[in-house]
Order: structure tokens, then sequence, then C-alpha cells
């Protein structure tokens, strides 16, 4: 017979309340656990959804003068003549804190090309990294091998060729392996081919004019990786795409403020449910504490009683709320998920941040009702004995 | 020196023109394994009284001294320990806890004392022995008789051994055979050693303490009335009679 003796015993014999407490404990956790999951699995959504829309960072040289637009976005300072950015420095970016935030790394050379009397600008890209870096592309053909090129749809319709066409450029002989289906940005009047034959063509070999890089910010604020990635390629300035990246960011944000802020008023109800029906439980206890004080019982032992009834009551909250919190989640996404591709796995961290989160409000509810127990008067409790 | 000693003890309840005086400059001592019965009219401030010996209700004035302990000059969680190691409460409505056990709420004043539960469960078997309650141990109080509840309450008492045990009106909800044999049990635990304070408005009750103090208006009108009245039987005589016999006569 020792304290958590009596005041388990005393749970079982009075299991409306303690159940009434169960209940208010685990409907706040697992409020908290179900947007928590909720929140982890449309970031996990919108992160995958978000990486469709490309690259977020452009990685273009330095320089004081000249501008180019690509996508109509400003890349600064890109000039044909200006200094190129060399292909093995990008190479470092593997190296940053967050390397394993970069989705895709995509470096590209420029260079304008006689074509059919036509003056074009040539693009030579990573066409491995283009499902990453530019995922709205789709081609009329195949990609291109060593020897092949794509098209925009404009280049092709103003040169008037087609898949299969052969193309000079340069003294080399090539084929048009596909023609891009109009993106509405300035890919429909480039020609690509691949980064080394583009390097050859224009005598860039090891350099690049400019790099995308696809970041995923999940974990990770994107103007710190702009500058991880300016840190390892000190000659190059590194740009977020502000828009995509801040919308991003601030549809995230938004979203966790509103789960933090309802998270935190289910909590606050539920301490004020167990607060509640720990002192009525107090109350009606007044004999019974009685009892023990006259027998003995320091307050000490009265306080720790009532926080091991509020302790045993909040543990079993803990473990209830996340197993709800995760069943509601996966119905929820089951739900609102229009895609069906997102899920959500059971969490460690979660189970036990539910735990100690029930555990902590319920003691930290319970202090109060704990303090009062202990304080009574063992002869008023007992109306004198 | 005696072994209890209550020197100029008074009690006043609120204060003003609301001022009640419960116990007025009361001086008494009880000798180490004496049985003393506090006696007098409801008011007249015995349960007062009791509550002060009790170490649970501090005079206005005055000192209580229990084996030379100044025993409200402690500091409360001291005065607290005092209580679980000098003093055995056996309350009027038994006072027991109703979700646990026979056993169980004898253990409750181990329950803070270090040593196993094996050891704390054997004591408060013995106790149980003690009142003849074997075989009951396993039983709820809502599951046994009222007399059988004060047998419990007074195991609870005598667990850990206290040498004084105060008992507030004991009998007061038994029926006169059942009374009578509490009566018995405390009379034997007194003969064992035990000082035995008990309040009770019964003179049969009374008859077997050695000594009474008779309490009015909170002062102590006599130290020793037991001649002041005829107890209907004496104790001896209720052992030689057997409880039944007692009391009818009374």
């Amino acid at each position: 017979m020792n304290l958590r003796d009596i005041a388990f015993k005393n749970l079982l014999r009075r299991k409306a309340k303690a159940l009434f407490v169960l209940a208010g404990l685990a409907i706040g956790v697992s409020t908290v656990v179900a947007l928590i999951s909720f929140v982890d699995a449309m970031t996990e959504n919108i992160n995958h959804k978000l990486e469709k829309y490309g690259a977020n960072i452009l990685i273009v040289p330095k320089t004081e003068n000249l501008s180019l637009t690509y996508g109509g976005l400003s890349l600064g300072g890109v000039s044909f003549e200006m200094q190129e950015i060399r292909e093995q420095d990008l190479t470092k970016i593997q190296s940053i804190k967050n390397a394993a935030n970069v989705a895709g790394l995509g470096p590209m050379v420029f260079g304008v090309v006689d074509v059919e009397g036509h003056r074009v600008l040539l693009a030579g890209v990573d066409f491995e990294t283009s499902w990453v870096l530019k995922p709205w592309w789709k081609i009329d053909g195949t990609m291109p091998g060593e020897k092949g090129v794509v098209l925009g749809s404009e280049t092709a319709a103003v040169l008037g060729l087609n898949q299969g066409s052969p193309v000079t450029i340069k003294g080399r002989q090539l084929i048009v392996s596909g023609v891009l289906k109009p993106t509405g940005s300035q890919d429909d009047q480039l020609i690509f081919m691949p980064l080394k034959t583009a390097q050859t063509i224009l005598n860039k070999e090891g350099l690049v004019s400019m790099a995308e890089v696809a970041a995923l910010c999940k974990d990770c604020p994107i103007d710190v990786m702009v500058k991880q990635i300016s840190d390892v390629v000190p000659g190059a300035k590194v740009m977020a795409i502000q828009q995509v990246v801040k919308g991003r960011m601030e549809a995230l944000a938004q979203f966790k403020k509103f789960s933090y802020g309802v998270s935190i008023l289910v909590v606050l109800v539920g301490s004020l449910v167990v607060l509640v029906t720990m002192m009525g439980s107090v109350r009606e206890r007044t004999e019974e504490i009685g009892i023990f004080r006259a027998i003995g019982f320091r307050k000490s032992h009265i306080f720790r009683i009532v926080l091991l009834e509020a302790g045993f009551i909040s543990a079993a909250a803990g473990i209830l709320g996340y197993l709800a919190g995760f069943a509601v989640t996966k119905g929820a996404i089951h739900l609102f998920s229009e895609s069906g591709g997102v899920s959500i796995q059971p969490s460690l961290e979660l189970v036990g941040g539910s735990f100690v989160l029930a555990v902590l409000v319920g003691l930290m509810a319970s202090v109060y009702p704990a303090y009062l127990a202990s304080r009574m008067d063992p002869n008023q409790a007992l109306n004198a004995i | 020196m005696s072994y209890i000693r209550a020197e100029n003890l008074s009690k006043q309840y609120a204060s003003g023109d609301a001022a009640v005086m419960a116990i007025h400059n009361m001086n008494f001592t009880v000798e180490a394994g004496e049985f003393v019965s506090i006696m007098g009219e409801s008011g007249a401030g015995k349960s007062t009284l009791l509550s002060i010996v009790g170490a649970m209700n501090p005079p206005s004035s005055g000192k209580f001294v229990v084996d030379e302990i100044d025993v409200y000059h402690l500091e409360s969680e001291k005065r607290t320990d005092f209580r679980r190691e000098f003093i055995g409460f056996v309350f009027q409505s038994f006072h027991l806890v109703p979700y646990l056990t026979v056993v169980e709420n004898v253990m409750l004043p181990l329950t803070t004392v270090k040593a196993s539960k094996k050891r704390k469960r054997a004591l408060a078997e013995a106790a149980l022995n003690q009142v003849g309650l074997t075989g009951k141990e396993q039983r709820l109080p809502s599951q046994i008789s009222g007399g059988e509840k004060e047998r419990v309450a007074i195991a609870r008492a005598i667990v850990n051994d206290p040498p004084v045990i105060l008992a507030d009106e004991p009998t007061g909800n038994l029926d006169s055979t059942t009374t009578h044999e509490i009566m018995g049990l405390l009379q034997r635990l007194n003969q064992e050693g035990t000082t035995i304070l008990m309040v009770t408005h019964s003179q049969d009750c009374a008859a077997y303490a050695k000594r009474i103090l008779r309490v009015s208006d909170g002062r102590l009108i006599d130290e020793d009335a037991k001649g002041l009245w005829r107890p209907c039987v004496s104790t001896e005589k209720f052992h030689s009679q057997g409880a039944g016999g007692l009391m009818l006569r009374a």
C-alpha cells in the first residue's frame, strides 16, 4: 500500500469523473495531434505540388550592367559578354548545410547562333534535371541525345522545322528530336540542346551562364539557402524567385498559425476541464483527505496523491489522444485530399509529444486542486473528531 | 512528570462579539497507560479538547505536552509526524476509506512509513487479528457490519503501535452488545499498555476508564468524577457476565 495505490484505487472508484477528465484531455490532445499531423501532411503535399512549379532559386554571374529577362523574371546581370560561372563551382552546392533540400540543380549556358538565316538564342541545359526544374515542359517527340536539339514552339514555327528535321548549327549537323509545346514563356523562342554540346558549340567548355535550383523549403527558410549557396559560389549572384517562394511560405505559415491557435485554445479548454473536475473531486473527498491528514499524511503526501491521479489519467489521455488524432487525420486527409497523394505515417515524436503534452497539461491543471487538498485542515475536514 | 500534560489550555473560536470560548484554562495530566474518559453534555467542549489532544487544533493559549514534547511548538508537518507516531484515532463514524479494503484501510497509517509492502501487510493482518477480524481482510467497508467497521477503525488506530489512542464516541453508532465488545477491546489494549483518552456520553462506556474528566461549558469540573454517579456495572462484572447480561441490567 503506497500513495500510488491510493491514487489508482480512487480513480477506479470514481470512474465517471476519471473518464470525464480523460475525455477532456484526450479530445484536446487528439485535436492537437490531428492539426499537427494534418499540417505536416498538407505541407508535404504542398511541397510536393510546388516542386512541379520548378526552380525557385537562380544563380547568375555577378554584373553591374546589362540585364536579361528569363521567364518573365529579372535575371540581373546576365550578359553574353560578361564573365560566366565555372561549372565546377556549382558542385559545391552539394556541400551546403541544407543540401538535402536541393531537389534539382540545372546549369544553363546561353549563346546566340545563326540557324537557317535567323539569329536564335541557344540554351544548353541538363535535360535530366529539366523534369524537376521545368515540369511544365511537354515535348512533341523525344528527349535529345548528344546530337539532338529541342526547339521552342515559336522557334520551330519560324524556322519551319519539325521533329526529325536536320538542322545545322555552327557547322554541326544535328537532328530536331522534339518540339516543345507552347509554354507561354521565353522557352518558346529558344533552341535547347544538351549542356555539353552547347558548351562545345559556344566555346564555353566548363562554363555556365546561369543555374536554376529547385529548393524544398519545408525545413529551411529560402533566404538561408540563398545565403548558403552564395557562400560556396562567391563569383555568382544568388537570388530567390520571391513570388513563388514567399507565396509558398506564407500559405504554410498561415495554416500553421491557425493550427497552433486552435491547438492552444483546445488545450486550454482541456486544462480547464481537468481543473474544474479535480477541484470538484477534491471537495467531494474532504472527509477522506481529513482522515489521511489526521492519521499522519503530510501535506506533500496529499499533494502527491492528487497529482498522481491526474498523472495517471493524463498519461492515458496522451496515448488515447494520439490514437484518436491519428485516426481523425487519416479520415480528414481522405476527405480533403483531392489527388489522394497525401499520406501520414505514425510518428514516434508525435506519440512522445502527445504523452508529454497531456501529462504536463494534466499536472499543471491539477496543481491548484492538489494545493487546496494539501492545505485542508484535518480538524475542519473531519468536522472535529 | 506525567506522560500527557495540559497546562492552562484555552480555545476561543472567532473573535469580538462572536467569540466563543470552547475551552477555558484547562489543566490536567494523564499518566502513561491510563484509560481516561472525557464526559460532558453536548457543546461542553469535549470534542474541541480531544482535537487539541489529537494535535489537530492549536489552542488559543496554554501548553499541551506529550512525552515531554510541546506538541504545539512543533511546526505543522512535524505535528503531522507526531500524530502518525504517537496517536491512533478511533472516530465516531468510523471514517473508513470506502474504496479501500479492510486490510488496506488498516494499512493507511503505514502508507508513508518506509517499510516493505509485505511488512506493512503483516502488521495490518496482525492488527486485524487483534480485533478479531481475521478472514475479512479483502472486504470493502460497505460489506461489513457497524461493529466490524469500528473494529477496523481500532485496528487502523493500533497498526503502528502508537502510545496513545484517542477515541471519539467509539460506540456511538453501535448496538449495546457490540458496544461492550468494542469497549472490552479498548480495555484490553489499555491493559497492554496503551494510553487511552475517550470522549463518550455513555456512563457505561465511561465506566471502563480508570479515571473520568468531566467537562462543562469548556471547563474541567471534575478530574475524577467516577464517584459522582454509579455505573450500572463494573467492568470486571462485564467480563465475568458477558456483554448480553450487562446490557440487560443497564
